[in-house]
């Protein structure tokens, strides 16, 4: 049984319309003009428990609308919502019990206070008992590596890493089935983003818990998610296994030879399309229906030392899917 | 139990957070001066014997509403406006708790701050002059202190609900300023009641503003029988003006939340 189900899930917004200037100020004044912007235009999918879905699309195309609609902050259009078994806009405290979002850029860590003030008050709220605050606190704090004297000085004296792992700890003290996670790591340097990367898959291995993640960082993405969601000015355009999305929508792959001697680009010529020649090594970029034989060939005709075949880089690929706008 | 812990909780970590404060709580306090104006000009006026209140009465009556200001005095509709402007109500929203309590909590703990600065105040203003020291009776000080705190919540609840006009208007605290002008003219803050003509007197009296102001201090000041007004018609009006807000508030909460749409979060 699914834990998040969406069916036809739609969200317009009312956005007031002015045009520059004291004329149009004076227009927005008096006579005040709204246009309708469909946010999200009738999606549909389902999450299973356990499952980590990356949530994919350029800014503007609805993945937090989504989420906030999930979460029950915003009441949608139109279509039907469903996240552990709850209407999310009802806001059942059984609900709000058993989810959690974080915003990379918003936080609900008391800023002038430590963060173990916050998880005081958190314990309370999610009615986590006395006996177990203590051994959550620590079990969050070593599985994201905090030391324990952070979390007792202020917010605002921790670095960028340090608060998104307290605001981390905050938002999973009460063991949530369902995280939704905005942008967990924007922001982070590299060993930070790492560090909540190695973080979020422990905690689904531990707990179970399903994962809705959208990220611009692919690194994210790869890294946790077999599934992703694409989503492009409203609408899904793709639902599936990240293999699957790669295999689709980049008909090509990379072919890196190292030959035994160094080539020239006539040399190469009718090898597939050549994006480097460098003494001994050359990138070719080849179909991947002809990826076999053109292997074959190669091996057949020239000397070879080491041959290596990748995909293309995935922001690439979904770079290119959102340019294009089509659906896969 | 859940409860009892969740007040624990938030009481003691909010005090702490407006212990981070105390300077700008001092500030504050001391900015609230507007009845000690007032108790220099009314001391002046009471001087010729014309009115009923002697220039002592006047000192009394605006120490008092000083220090009932120290405790009921409601800045709400601010921080609820900037919650929701700025998208930070999300958080709170996501959580199984009503977020009126953290701003509950955030009013309670900075009383409790503040209470030494008041207390020190008074002291103060006793020494200078001596004269005002008076010492209310035991009932009178107890009914002083009920509505003082029903004041408190009084207010703290109208501020809430003119709050919720943030979700429609991102200038909902526009709304205080004007609520501010009767405040100021009708809860006896600039003057007290006793010297408004009888018919205006009358009238006001079944307003909340007398009871956000006047008849605490009254209490504290002159007893039960100097206000003209029983206990019962007191929590009468107070318990009905609070009802209706109460109603108002919630609906225009239910319709708020679905108007909110989590504004920049």
């Amino acid at each position: 049984m699914p834990i998040v189900a969406v069916e036809n899930l739609k969200k317009n917004y009312n956005v007031a319309d002015k045009q520059p200037g004291l004329t149009g100020t004076l227009r927005h004044f008096f006579n005040r003009k709204y246009r309708t912007v469909e946010a999200v235009k009738g999606i549909s999918f389902e999450i299973e428990p356990g499952e980590v879905v990356g949530f994919l699309g350029p800014n503007g195309a609805g993945k937090t609308t989504a989420l906030k609609v999930l979460t029950g902050l915003v009441h949608q259009t139109d279509g039907k919502v469903e996240v552990v078994g709850h209407t999310p806009f009802k806001r059942h405290a059984n609900f709000l019990r058993e989810i959690t979002l974080v915003m990379g850029q918003k936080q609900q860590l008391i800023w002038d206070l430590p963060a173990m003030d916050s998880l005081r008050i958190n314990a309370a709220v999610y009615d986590v008992p006395d006996n177990e605050y203590e051994s959550r606190v620590d079990e969050l704090r070593e599985m994201l590596g905090m030391e324990k004297e952070k979390l007792t000085q202020p917010v605002r004296k921790l670095s960028l890493g340090e608060r998104m792992k307290a605001e981390l700890m905050a938002a999973l003290l009460h063991h949530p089935k369902v995280l939704f996670l905005d942008e967990p790591t924007l922001g982070l340097d590299v060993n930070a983003q790492a560090a909540v990367r190695q973080f979020l898959r422990e905690y689904n291995e531990k707990h179970k818990a399903a994962i809705l993640l959208t990220s611009h960082y692919m690194a994210d993405i790869t890294a946790l998610c077999k599934r992703v969601m694409l989503i492009h000015e409203g609408e899904l355009m793709f639902d599936g296994k990240l293999d699957h999305l790669v295999e689709q929508s980049a008909p090509y792959r990379e072919l890196k030879v190292e030959f035994a001697d160094p080539v020239t680009e006539e040399t190469l010529n009718g090898y597939g399309e050549i994006e480097e020649v460098e003494g001994q090594i050359a990138r070719l970029i080849v179909r991947r229906d002809e990826m076999t034989a053109m292997i074959n060939r190669i091996l057949d005709e020239q000397d070879v030392l080491d041959l290596t075949v990748s995909d293309p880089p995935i922001e690439q690929i979904i770079g290119q899917l959102f340019k294009e706008g089509v659906a896969v | 139990m859940s409860t009892a812990r969740r007040a624990r909780a938030l009481l003691s970590v909010y005090y702490a957070y407006m212990l981070e404060y105390r300077a700008e709580i001092l500030l504050w306090a001391l900015s609230n001066i507007l009845p000690l104006i007032m108790m220099g000009i009314w001391m002046e006026v009471g001087k010729d014997g014309s009115m009923e209140l002697t220039p002592v009465d006047f000192a009394r009556y605006f120490l008092a509403i000083f220090i009932v200001r120290q405790f009921t005095v409601v800045w709400v509709i601010w921080e609820f406006e900037f919650h929701v402007v700025e998208g930070k109500l999300s958080p709170y929203l996501l959580q199984p708790m009503d977020p009126v309590w953290r701003f509950m909590a955030g009013h309670v703990a900075e009383r409790v701050t503040r209470l030494p600065f008041s207390i020190l105040f008074v002291i103060l203003f006793f020494v200078l002059y001596p004269d005002a020291i008076w010492t209310p009776g035991v009932i009178d000080a107890f009914w002083a202190i009920v509505f003082v705190v029903l004041t408190f919540l009084m207010r703290f609840l109208m501020q809430y609900t003119s709050g919720m006009l943030a979700f429609w208007f991102e200038r909902a605290s526009s709304v205080e300023h004007l609520m501010w002008l009767p405040y100021l003219f009708l809860s006896g803050l600039v003057a007290p009641l006793d010297v408004y003509p009888p018919l205006v007197r009358e009238i006001v009296l079944y307003t909340p503003f007398p009871y956000l102001l006047w008849y605490p201090v009254k209490l504290l000041t002159h007893g039960i029988d100097a206000t003209g007004v029983g206990l019962f018609q007191a929590l009468g009006v107070m318990g009905a003006w609070g009802l209706a807000y109460f109603a108002l508030n919630r609906w225009l909460w239910r319709l708020g939340l679905k108007h909110y749409s989590a504004m920049g979060a």
